[in-house]
């Protein structure tokens, strides 16, 4: 989703209505919203205090604290938690995928079905990235391999699951070949093609929740969300994971995101240039040093 | 920035607005441009100024549009190492695989921001992924 730009100064809210929503956001997602975050309060949850028929965020507030939230508290919450992404976003932990850690797991996995989830998946760009990538270079392994990609708002879910994206969208960090390849020009929008569509399940998914059944993930990507979770929640949520991350199982978070002073159980390991984190100790095969490439792997021209 | 170390980038444009808007941006990315108004005019500077890192491509100029820079660039063995990026308003898939078969290394579709030159030139190499700082 575009960066956001700010038009004129916003117009003032009380701090009683920015402290309601930090509180309503907390509550029901984990996420801790600074106090640097006016600005972006005024700019999402403006909208939505026009569209219930308030003249600004206080009134909406008031009507709030008054009367029945209904459906407003979601609406509120998935305003304010919207994360926003792109494609191969920071590259490094998708030529980790390709050159290291698929190629291990097909070679260590034998016929089972390997499973990767991507947390916090927002309209869905990253878990389609990886999608396309075992498309492209392990195709052996479409139809043995689930990628579930959960996210807390259910509006960005119905854009991923839509594979419909925007120029501005596909112009952001999608390498033209796959473009042509995994993608269809509708009018104005780029639509993802089926089969890459087929290869991902979109869930709703409160990541502070009690959390649903899941079987083992060889590869979890939770990327760029915990760090607007408190320490307690962040720690919470890593012990959470340890329960789903198979012992030889991979853990990518932001390139600012780390587990250490969080989680002793994780270890940090560099596969080329992406850091990620392991629970089981990993054998030495895996944490050899990538080859750094000059032309991302990813850009490798598909025959036309 | 000592500019002989500095990245050099070729910009393609036969609009003086779209050159310095992708100027300025190729700047902030730390490299040293140059630019031309057409593929003639391209290929000189080419000749001039090489080694070269990257050349952004207008598509639509007059004298020798993109397509036809692409494809001279790419048939001259001592450009193999130049990135091409066709950079334009073109935005049909075929004229992308049209420009891609030419040779082009990338395709970004005009308007231009700032984030996703970025993410091309990452894709490209040409410019360092996000440090991790943790």
């Amino acid at each position: 989703m575009p960066s956001e730009v700010l038009s004129a100064a916003p117009a003032a809210f009380t701090q009683a209505s920015f402290d309601y929503i930090c509180k309503m956001v907390y509550d029901h997602s984990g996420i801790a919203l600074g106090t640097d975050k006016h600005y972006l309060v005024q700019l999402r949850i403006a909208p939505l205090a026009k569209a219930a028929g308030h003249a600004n965020i206080d009134a909406f507030v008031g009507a709030l604290q008054r009367g029945p939230v209904n459906g407003h508290r979601t609406s509120i919450v998935e305003a304010m938690t919207t994360n926003e992404t792109s494609f191969f976003r920071d590259l490094s932990p998708f030529e980790a995928l390709r050159q290291q850690l698929l190629p291990e797991l097909i070679k260590n996995r034998g016929n089972q079905p390997l499973r990767i989830w991507c947390g916090a998946c927002s309209t869905g760009q990253e878990p389609y990235s990886i999608a396309m990538i075992i498309h492209q270079h392990f195709r052996q392994l479409v139809g043995r391999v689930q990628i579930v990609a959960t996210d807390l708002a259910n509006t960005v879910l119905t854009i991923a699951k839509a594979g419909r994206y925007s120029q501005f969208e596909v112009n952001r960090g999608l390498p033209a070949p796959m473009l042509l390849k995994y993608f269809d020009q509708v009018g104005n929008e780029w639509h993802i093609n089926d089969e890459i569509k087929r290869m991902v399940a979109f869930q709703s998914m409160n990541l502070v929740n009690a959390w649903p059944a899941m079987d083992s993930f060889d590869i979890v990507f939770l990327r760029n969300v915990m760090i607007y979770f408190t320490v307690e929640t962040k720690r919470e949520i890593l012990r959470k994971i340890r329960g789903v991350l198979r012992k030889d199982g991979h853990l990518f978070l932001g390139t600012s995101e780390t587990t250490m002073g969080l989680d002793n159980a994780f270890q940090r390991t560099t596969l080329g240039k992406a850091i990620c984190y392991t629970t089981g100790g990993v054998p030495a095969a895996m944490t050899s040093t990538l080859r750094p490439s000059l032309s991302a792997p990813i850009l490798a021209r598909s025959s036309l | 920035m000592n500019p002989s170390s500095a990245p050099k980038a070729l910009i393609i444009d036969d609009s003086r607005t779209i050159r310095l808007m992708l100027n300025n941006l190729m700047k902030e990315f730390g490299f040293e441009t140059f630019h031309a108004a057409d593929g003639i005019e391209a290929l000189q500077v080419l000749e001039q100024q090489w080694p070269l890192h990257l050349a952004l491509v207008d598509w639509e100029m007059p004298r020798m549009n993109g397509l036809e820079f692409i494809e001279k660039v790419r048939g001259n063995a001592a450009y193999d190492e130049l990135k091409l990026m066709m950079v334009t308003t073109i935005n049909s898939l075929q004229q992308v695989a049209r420009a891609l078969k030419a040779g082009a290394d990338e395709y970004h579709m005009k308007p231009v921001e700032k984030e996703s030159l970025e993410a091309k030139l990452q894709l490209l190499g040409l410019l360092a992924e996000p440090e991790v700082t943790v």
